[in-house]
């Protein structure tokens, strides 16, 4: 009965406030299950009491380990929505001249899918995977300027929140996730949609930055003694590098996202048709941050391979300074490559030579990784686990994707295969076969580490099969399309090219991945209630510092920081009968200073959320409460000075005590 | 029914075996029919598609070489060492260096790399000039919303959503647009070029046999854009000047009041025109001058400005 009018309420309110022309019918259902999940979530934590521990648990938390677990289970969510999303799309495509969903639904379909896909899943996950083992890698007690790190978190939650938001609302950015100008001008793309796409993106951006802030900081001023630059694990490296490239790629991104709201929202003429306007400087804008991104996807990736292969090797990685040169090599070159997405949009052949040779020699040290992880399994034992799997498929994956985007690199095959099929099947293959899988493989690799039981292999390595398989048989026939000169961002097609034979063999491919993603789903909540607590905080037989630690890892992380002697720390500790706890006596443990729980990163996120919303409608009243929020948490926390918390010795004393790790 | 392995026995049954074979159909047939004329990009119709092909061909190639490599290393490697009991070849946990076999992978790539970087600047350097002593036909393209407008400033006769050219001549697209960005792209004849407000982007492109193409634009540019496409009739040369001269015959004339209602945001069908106004290309597009232009190497056309 309340539901009932909460519903009518809530359609009340959104015919009344909200533009008719911008409404679908169809996203009626997607509404009626958000709101309808949203009431559920609200009563089980009413009928529990659980919202005080929601708030001073999660929500204010400074603590990077349930920070990283905050970025996990959004960037699930938002795998889930973007996923639904290329279902949609592969459902509209599976015949020509079907449509489940019209025009204007569909380019909203594959905006939505390709910003959160990139945005708010890839980048999350990075994260989520930064904060639970970038610092315990590098023996660090938390990173560097951790209430920052809650507000990186708080405003890429908003961000997502807000692009979420106008598809319950209507009126989702319709113009492709790379949102050209001239097409975002007002005159082409009327309407809220693309404010939506600008607003949300620049919020998330802030906070991705400021991620790369600090995890640079906390890598170069944070090691435990002894950890030198040259002993780190490979996954911290390419955290090192992937934070130097968000830092320089993200501001072109911030500026021609700006610079073209101000064009929508206060009729300016950075980038318009006309007035002087220079729609080719966003292209140039967006991919100067764009071809850098495709890195700070894939190269946490790399890194995570790096420490996996080496586990389930039971092997040092091979080549190990190669490996640092080739991901310093091409975080360097990521920035001088970006013009081959557009090389045919006119610069002439001398600048397309000079960006398709540069985008080629980024193969080399990319190929010098593959051989490097094929040889540290050589001479190894190597275990079939799901996140060895995961790093297995990808080697031929990412092969493959690599080869073909050399292919794109030679400028001539370009001019042909440049926004069809082949393009979309190449960068798929890039980023599932490359980000994708990686993540999965790292997920499920620190699972354990992050929850303290690890997920069910057997119902993992199902999950793992039907991604890969149906991987393959969702973009092997879209590389084919490309052949068949099928370009992409078609709603529907007539049956006249024969495009129809391999659309379906690739929307049933898209399914069985879909599949895939649901038995993940249940492979976490069966886990979760089934399997057996981690007792050792060591279930792989790892190699670096974290797994010297119990699972899930104190507050503190290391009761005492540890001094490391070597490459791959904890194996060398295990060689020679040593651990942490034979260096920890009772009196070594000295008392400890932890960042407090700050209610202000949640505030600070709300107030930029409900800037973004005012912006977005022009709202003005709306806008400035929100900048009034924004710059009153940002006075408040610039003069808050009581933002740590003593641990004292006893209580980690006490702690050590009951997880066995003290001795005497 | 003699007992044996699972698949032999499931596959024993006439159904089951009839279901195999579909689903054995199913998955090759697209394979089976990789030469079919649908796939446009393997069917060049003239030099400048044939060269990208060929270049396509030798760039797959030569990677195919690397990754099946790679591939069969991998597939070496997981069978040697896989974790099994009594597994006979020596465990070297702490073997992580080989300098020789290292510079053996920088090098190799860098090869096989710069094999298909020569071809790459030479043939990036040929296609964006026109052949030599050539005497182009003309043709000066504007992408509207969503529609394609054509004129030809040698004939003076203006089409919208068709052209016809003259086989084994090179015909020089002068690309802009009146609307957002567009890509155009006559698959069969060769790659593709944006079409962009204010600027005019040259594309050279000759069919070298008769026949009905197909193009469209390959760049999203809203609700419509999937029904920007046109149609290319190559036809020899007599029959190409016997065209244009029927069109400036029998045609109505392209007035601005024309141009005006193909800005509107519509789809048209096809529309030919005995004469079109000056201005309309290349001096108004969206209201200001093009500025952009040729770059040197394609000067030599015979542009009326």
């Amino acid at each position: 009965m309340s539901f009932m009018a909460v519903y009518l309420f809530y359609l009340y309110m959104i015919h009344t406030l909200f533009p008719e022309n911008v409404r679908q019918p169809t996203e009626l259902g997607a509404d009626v299950m958000i709101i309808g999940a949203g009431i559920i979530i609200v009563s089980v934590l009413t009928r529990y009491k659980k919202w005080r521990w929601l708030w001073s648990e999660w929500l204010t938390t400074v603590d990077h380990k349930k920070i990283g677990v905050l970025y996990l289970i959004s960037a699930l969510a938002m795998l889930f929505r973007g996923g639904v999303d290329a279902l949609m799309l592969r459902t509209n495509l599976a015949l020509p001249n079907i449509q489940p969903i019209g025009a204007n639904e569909y380019n909203e379909v594959f905006t939505t899918h390709g910003t959160i896909m990139i945005f708010f899943m890839a980048m999350p996950f990075i994260f989520a995977l930064f904060n639970a083992v970038v610092p315990l890698m590098i023996g660090a007690r938390d990173v560097a300027f951790p209430r920052l790190n809650a507000i990186s978190y708080w405003l890429f939650a908003f961000g997502a929140l807000l692009l979420n938001i106008s598809f319950v609302l209507g009126g989702s950015p319709n113009a492709g996730w790379t949102a050209y100008a001239p097409f975002t001008e007002r005159a082409f793309t009327p309407g809220v949609g693309e404010n939506y796409y600008f607003m949300s993106l620049l919020i998330a951006g802030i906070g991705t930055t400021m991620t790369g802030i600090n995890f640079l900081v906390t890598i170069i001023r944070m090691r435990a003694p002894g950890m030198t630059f040259m002993r780190m694990p490979l996954f911290v490296w390419t955290t090192l590098t992937t934070s130097a490239l968000i830092i320089f790629a993200f501001p072109p991104l911030t500026v021609a996202l700006a610079l073209t709201l101000i064009d929508r929202l206060f009729h300016a003429s950075f980038f318009t048709l006309g007035h002087g306007g220079m729609p080719m400087m966003y292209v140039n804008l967006f991919w100067l941050f764009g071809h850098p991104e495709v890195y700070i996807v894939v190269m946490p990736a790399f890194g995570i391979f790096s420490e996996v292969v080496a586990t389930f090797s039971g092997k040092q990685l091979f080549g190990y300074t190669a490996m640092v040169l080739s991901v310093v090599a091409i975080m360097l070159f990521a920035y001088g490559t970006w013009v081959h997405h557009f090389f045919t949009m006119g610069a002439g052949p001398s600048v397309n030579v000079f960006f398709g040779l540069s985008t080629m020699l980024i193969a080399i040290p990319t190929g010098v990784k593959i051989f490097n992880w094929i040889f540290t399994m050589w001479g190894g034992r190597i275990r079939m686990t799901v996140a060895m799997l995961y790093q297995i498929a990808f080697i031929p994956t990412f092969a493959i994707g690599g080869a073909t985007g050399v292919m794109f690199a030679v400028v001539p095959v370009d001019y042909q295969l440049h926004n069809g099929y082949f393009l979309i099947a190449h960068f798929h293959n890039v980023l599932i076969g490359g980000t994708l899988f990686g993540l999965l493989s790292g997920m499920h690799y620190w699972w354990p580490k992050m929850f303290g039981f690890s997920l069910n292999e057997r119902l993992g390595k199902f999950a793992f099969w039907l991604f890969f398989i149906g991987f393959w048989i969702t973009f092997t026939p879209q590389y084919m399309l490309g052949f068949e000169g099928m370009t992409r961002r078609l709603y529907t097609y007539p049956l006249g090219y024969g495009w129809h034979m391999l659309n379906v063999i690739s929307t049933l491919g898209a399914f069985t991945m879909g599949a895939g993603f649901v038995v993940l789903v249940y492979d976490i909540v069966w886990s979760l209630f089934k399997m057996p607590r981690d007792a050792t905080g060591d279930p792989w037989n790892g190699r670096t510092l974290e797994w010297a630690l119990p699972s899930p890892v104190p507050e503190y992380n290391f009761a005492r920081v540890p001094v490391v002697t070597s490459r791959d720390m904890f194996w060398w500790m295990k060689r020679h009968h040593a651990t942490i706890a034979d260096q920890l006596k009772p009196n070594d443990i000295r008392e400890l200073e932890l960042p407090k729980n700050s209610p202000v990163p949640f505030i600070l996120g709300l107030g930029f959320f409900i800037f973004g919303f005012g912006m977005v409608f022009e709202w003005w009243l709306l806008a400035f409460l929100g900048l009034a929020i924004i710059i009153g948490s940002l006075i408040y926390t610039g003069f808050d000075y009581d933002e740590h918390k003593q641990v004292s010795a006893e209580e980690i004393r006490h702690i050590e005590q009951s997880l066995g790790r003290l001795q005497g | 029914m003699p007992k044996r392995g699972g698949f032999f026995l499931v596959c024993t049954r006439p159904q089951t075996r009839l279901w195999l074979l579909v689903a054995a159909g199913t998955i090759l047939m697209p394979f089976i029919s990789g030469c079919g004329s649908h796939y446009v990009l393997l069917h060049p119709a003239g030099p400048v598609a044939r060269r990208e092909l060929d270049l396509t061909v030798y760039a797959a190639v030569t990677m195919a070489v690397i990754v099946a490599f790679v591939i069969a290393l991998l597939i070496l490697t997981l069978i040697r060492y896989r974790d099994r009991p009594n597994n006979p070849h020596a465990y070297t946990p702490e073997w992580h260096d080989h300098r020789l076999m290292e510079s053996l992978w920088l090098i190799i790539p860098a090869v096989v790399l710069a094999a298909v970087a020569i071809p790459t600047v030479k043939t990036t350097y040929a296609l964006a000039r026109l052949p030599k002593g050539s005497h182009p036909l003309v043709i000066d393209v504007t992408s509207l919303n969503w529609k394609w407008m054509f004129e030809y400033p040698d004939q003076h006769i203006a089409t919208v959503n068709y052209i016809e050219i003259p086989t084994r001549r090179p015909v020089l697209f002068e690309l802009t647009a009146d609307s957002p960005m567009n890509a155009f792209w006559i698959p069969e004849l060769g790659g593709m070029e944006y079409t962009m407000s204010g600027r005019v982007l040259p594309l050279w492109l000759e069919a070298d046999r008769q026949g009905l193409f197909w193009g469209r634009s390959a760049q999203f540019s809203g609700i419509d854009f999937e029904k920007m496409l046109f149609h290319v009739r190559a036809v020899s040369t007599p029959s190409f000047n016997a065209w244009t001269a029927h069109i400036r015959h029998s045609k109505p004339a392209m007035t601005l009041d024309t141009y005006h209602r193909l800005l509107r945001f519509n789809t048209v069908g096809v529309e030919e025109y005995s004469s079109y106004p000056r201005s309309a290309f290349p001096s108004t597009t969206h209201g200001f001058g093009l500025s952009g232009g040729m770059y040197p190497v394609m000067s030599n056309h015979p542009q009326k400005n």
